[in-house]
């Protein structure tokens, strides 16, 4: 018996622990942004190449055929209630509002949070973080400030790339292919998409794009802090997998809250 | 020598869970001075380095860097202490992504305001003082285990720091490459004047380059005397380690003295 509430105590002060670490983390970060003298424009623009530039394709390909499985589904039910004018709306406003947010941010968890996260672990058990650090160099300055500027830039951008490209999938669907009225489809769009829609949609973005970067580079930055042994290349790769697993459930967490304070 | 040491540990004990590795280490580094920290594998040592380099903080006891508790002081001001440092670390710690000239730049670039003409001058001129001429646009992966802490040793001195601190750097390399790291050690402590803090168990060889020997055993340092006295000393701790690891000479003095 008093093993088990040791075990649960000792567990209780881990995560204690590595919430507290990782929100000192955050702290550090943001004031090593705002701090003079600022962070080279050369990192931060190879970062959102990286984050960003790199993305544009899996978004694209997510993005459409989300737009297409939505022209599909959306005309599908709406021609029941012979709704099929009000395509266009379900599908900008699903996209804006929820899809498009969530699923870029989840498709950037998995393309380039990931290798944030491997990226650092790998510099922490190599000693390159401790190198840094004796050099007198602050990493949150020199390796975190680039990464996180470029994903709260590149996470919204890639959201509206996947909207638009999502729309232009319902539009290719619902209309070109099963003949919805094209004339509906934009003008329903244009009529129902409010800007609290498109507000919604931002904010969502802009918090999951700090959300991704913030779980994976202090995932990554405390690997060898971690309670199941954080050393070697399986140490890197546990903790990879398990920022990826905390960000992408975080991410409809925070969705949901998000969504209940805007709505 | 000045009386006052640059460096200062006092009574410095560390512990990892139930373990206590360090049991209380008093060290005291001076100015312009070469301390060689000395034990068998598994000890510590490079413990104490990274308690000084304030990467690890102690249980308890204090890490003094010019009379100022490193653990104490905040970051601005450890990062300003920090700013007299090189390092060398047992595995050079280099920046895989990075060839070995942007890796030698990087401080040069980040800490100073210098431009990239004067730069490349500096690198050139610590590679060349290091013998990597020609190497500077290969990556770390593609050169060997001797360049590698070379490239290490050119980033540590590229600002000029006034300590340096070595980890083991000769460990795993064979004879003729810890010659040569102990040649351009030799050669760039005479240029740059630099305190060394070095960890090794290349025993005797390291007693060449030290002003001052360290024994660390059981998680306390025996005693920081000069080689001579190292090796004639009567603590029996200091005795058997220079029986164990130099035996033959150690005899063979005794014989003829």
């Amino acid at each position: 018996m008093i093993n088990i509430v040791n075990y649960l105590g000792d567990l209780t002060l881990y995560y204690v622990n590595q919430a507290g670490r990782m929100g000192i983390f955050l702290a550090f970060v943001i004031y090593n942004i705002i701090k003079l003298p600022y962070y080279k424009i050369s990192h931060v623009i190879k970062q959102i190449y990286i984050i960003g530039t790199l993305s544009v394709f899996v978004i694209i390909f997510t993005g459409l055929f989300t737009g297409m499985v939505l022209g599909l589904q959306g005309y599908n039910t709406l021609s029941k209630f012979g709704s099929e004018g009000l395509l266009g709306s379900a599908v900008a406003l699903s996209l804006i509002r929820e899809l498009g947010p969530v699923l870029a941010a989840l498709m950037v968890t998995g393309r380039a949070g990931s290798a944030i996260c491997a990226e650092i672990g790998i510099m922490r058990i190599s000693e390159q973080i401790d190198a840094l650090e004796c050099m007198a160099i602050e990493p949150h300055k020199y390796i975190m400030a680039p990464k996180f500027i470029a994903a709260l830039i590149s996470v919204p951008l890639l959201t509206a790339l996947f909207n638009v490209v999502g729309i232009f999938g319902g539009y290719i669907v619902g209309v070109k292919l099963l003949g919805a009225n094209e004339g509906s489809f934009f003008t329903g769009m244009y009529r129902d998409v409010e800007f609290i829609d498109v507000y919604m949609g931002f904010i969502k973005s802009i918090c999951f794009g700090l959300l991704i970067v913030w779980i994976c580079s202090a995932k990554g930055y405390f690997v060898h802090m971690e309670r199941s042994g954080g050393f070697g290349a399986e140490g890197v790769s546990r903790v990879t997998t398990s920022a990826v697993v905390l960000s992408s459930v975080l991410i409809l967490v925070v969705d949901y809250i998000i969504t209940s304070l805007l709505i | 020598m000045n009386d006052q040491p640059m460096i200062q540990m006092i009574n410095v004990r560390k512990k990892f869970g139930a373990q206590e590795v360090l049991k209380g280490i008093n060290l005291s580094i001076y100015d312009g001075k070469t301390t060689v920290i000395v034990g068998e594998s598994g000890q510590g040592k490079s413990l104490v380095i990274k308690h000084i380099l304030g990467l690890m903080k102690p249980t308890s006891g204090k890490v003094l860097v010019n009379g100022k508790d490193i653990n104490t002081i905040g970051r601005k001001a450890l990062k300003e202490i920090r700013s007299d440092f090189g390092v060398l670390f047992q595995h050079a710690a280099l920046f895989d992504s990075m060839t070995v000239f942007e890796n030698v730049a990087l401080p040069l670039r980040e800490r100073t305001k210098a431009t990239e003409e004067e730069i490349k001058s500096k690198v050139t001129e610590m590679l060349d003082l290091m013998d990597l001429e020609g190497s500077d646009e290969k990556y770390p992966a593609q050169i060997s285990g001797g360049m590698k802490k070379r490239v290490g040793l050119a980033r540590a001195l590229v600002l000029n720091p006034k300590i340096v601190f070595f980890d083991e750097p000769t460990t795993g390399l064979d004879i003729a490459k810890s010659n040569e790291i102990y040649r351009v050690f030799y050669r760039t402590q005479t240029k740059l004047g630099y305190t060394s803090v070095i960890v090794s168990h290349d025993v005797p060889k390291i007693f060449k380059l030290a002003d001052y020997v360290a024994l660390l055993y059981d998680g306390v340092i025996q005693d920081c005397i000069s080689p001579e006295d190292f090796q004639t000393s009567e603590n029996p701790v200091i005795k058997e380690f220079v029986e164990k690891t130099m035996g033959r000479i150690y005899e063979s003095e005794q014989l003829e003295g």
